[in-house]
């Protein structure tokens, strides 16, 4: 309703202004741009009003919120039944992914350059301190919910028929993060790391009839070293990465298709 | 047929009378000629097509009255030679096809052949729009009902995900992460000196959640605490639910399989509490109020 000039005539700027913001997003709503990235029937084409429709169309054409489904049982959005452990767990591997990569561009994996650089890190980056602390107790808080999770879904006897072998997963998954959490110890290289991954792998070496070999493939060497380092390296931030999410793919692809959690008890 | 959902009976019923269809309960309406003309142009053409989405019959109980006949009343004289809402060209379609068969069953059969519009004019029978008894349709089978699959969704309590989920979720992402966020900011994590082969600590301990294993050192050969007994206790508790095979979900009914995992529990919280505080130089007991705490996150 703006006039060109918009001199006076009871229209303040307030209105021009409200009246080019509107005209802007329609014309951004209806630009090539924005229909290629927004999907027919997303919210961010057509606005969002309260609908069971607009409802749907947010989860579905979303590919995050994808891995719900568009709707679930009553009682499973009970937070005093799940008590959030599980997409907790799967949040604090996000946050953990994050502050992990942060960290790696500040770390050498070398005899020589890690210890150092944490404590470059630690002293002279911005924000150095902080993430690499975050990515420490969200590890240790990692184990705990993963653990966590794992007696909730026990007690409310979740690994019964017909998801036991998303239990089997489950405990698969409960291993990886132990040894996520145990191949990222050794990292710092301080007295710590030496001395808690000694004391962890001297245990691997009794392992019957190939447990010299079994230590010697995991630390590189016949004691702890530059080798294991790096390989525990590699391990810690590529290749369990890499196996535990194809894990929790398969985990929560399977609590859909069991038919979403169990319960009510 | 109280299946039919009221508001779809709402919607046939404004489309049948927006196309002059008759309604059923009150056949060959006199407003329908009125109402289709008030229909927009393209809905006499797509008449068929947008039929399809309304029950043919509006209810079980109007089966006796075919729609058609009605239909010719109301609706046969502004669309154009339609029929009860079939459009011409159907209708003329029909009639050859009817008069090639109503011939000599062996023009017919040359028909199939490829002749067809030739034969069609040779023998023309005489024409007839409708079958026997006014009928436009013809009847393909009899489903009998018993055979017809019942796949009526049992109705089940459920809720929007969003936002009935993803708020929960926002939310408790959102506390741990600003929780995360300050305690990281107060509470520095561990970086001892570097490290340094000639000069182990004492104690020297495993992270905490192999305490339990370490603890299990002090009381068995290294192969059966470090292998054996961890390896043995990971197995069983993958194959959890092939062992308990109790189909309830009850607690009340599950006490020998809560019990069980319970003691298991607490052995590992035990063996790891006992591991990480009260073991002190040379991992030997302590109380830690009374020589402190040997424990590094």
């Amino acid at each position: 309703m703006a006039n060109g000039n918009g001199n006076g005539n009871g229209h303040g700027p307030r209105v021009r202004v409200g009246a080019a913001l509107e005209k802007f997003d329609e014309k951004m709503r209806g630009s090539q741009a924005w229909t290629a990235i927004f999907r027919p029937g997303s919210v961010y084409r057509r606005g969002y009003t309260d609908s069971p429709r607009n409802r749907s169309y947010v989860i579905m054409n979303n590919v995050l919120y994808h891995l719900h489904p568009v709707k679930v049982k009553r009682h499973s959005v009970k937070v005093s039944y799940t008590l959030c452990l599980g997409g907790l767990s799967f949040f604090l591997f996000i946050l953990l992914t994050v502050t992990g990569i942060f960290l790696m561009f500040f770390y050498r994996p070398t005899e020589a350059a890690a210890w150092p650089d944490i404590k470059t890190l630690e002293t002279a980056v911005t924000f150095g301190s902080l993430v690499r602390n975050m990515h420490r107790w969200a590890a240790h808080l990692m184990v705990l919910s993963v653990f966590l999770h794992m007696c909730r879904v026990f007690y409310h006897g979740a690994y019964k028929a017909p998801r036991e072998f998303n239990w089997v997963i489950g405990v698969v998954l409960l291993l990886l993060t132990l040894l996520l959490s145990f191949t990222g110890y050794l990292l710092p290289w301080d007295q710590l790391a030496l001395w808690a991954v000694t004391v962890g792998t001297n245990m691997m070496g009794y392992t019957p009839v190939f447990g010299s070999s079994v230590k010697y493939v995991l630390l590189g060497s016949n004691e702890i070293s530059g080798d294991t380092l790096l390989r525990w390296y590699v391990l810690h931030v590529l290749l369990l990465p890499f196996v535990i999410v194809i894990f929790m793919a398969v985990h929560f692809w399977r609590v859909r298709k069991d038919g979403g959690i169990t319960g009510p008890l | 047929m109280a299946d039919v959902p009221d508001h779809l009976l709402q919607r046939s019923l404004e489309r049948r009378k927006a196309l002059g269809l008759p309604v059923p309960g009150e056949e060959g309406g006199d407003e329908a000629p009125a109402a289709a003309d008030a229909a927009p142009p393209q809905d006499a053409g797509g008449g068929v097509g947008g039929g399809g989405d309304v029950p043919p019959t509006g209810g079980g109980g109007d089966d006796a009255t075919p729609p058609p006949d009605g239909g010719d009343a109301g609706g046969g004289d502004d669309s154009g030679g339609d029929v009860g809402g079939i459009p011409a060209h159907l209708l003329e379609r029909s009639k050859r096809r009817r008069a090639a068969l109503s011939g000599e069953a062996a023009p017919a059969a040359a028909a199939v052949g490829g002749g067809g519009t030739a034969t069609a004019v040779a023998a023309p029978p005489a024409p007839t729009a409708t079958g026997p008894g006014g009928h436009t349709q013809r009847l393909l089978t009899v489903v009998k009902s018993g055979s017809i699959q019942q796949t009526r969704a049992e109705a089940q309590d459920k809720v929007h995900v969003w936002p009935h989920l993803l708020v929960i979720e926002l939310a408790s992402i959102l506390i741990l992460l600003a929780a995360v966020t300050v305690f990281s900011a107060l509470v520095r994590a561990p970086l001892l000196s570097l490290s340094d082969f000639n000069k182990t600590p004492n104690p020297s301990k495993a992270p905490w959640y192999f305490l339990g294993l370490q603890e299990l050192l002090t009381m068995f050969h290294p192969m059966v605490a470090g292998v054996t007994i961890p390896g043995v206790g990971l197995g069983l508790l993958a194959l959890a639910p092939f062992i308990d095979k109790n189909p309830s979900h009850q607690p009340k009914d599950r006490k020998f399989a809560i019990a069980i995992f319970t003691m298991f529990i607490m052995m590992w919280s035990v063996l790891v509490i006992i591991g990480s505080f009260f073991r002190g130089k040379g991992f030997n007991f302590v109380f830690p109020w009374n020589d402190g705490i040997f424990f590094e996150l």
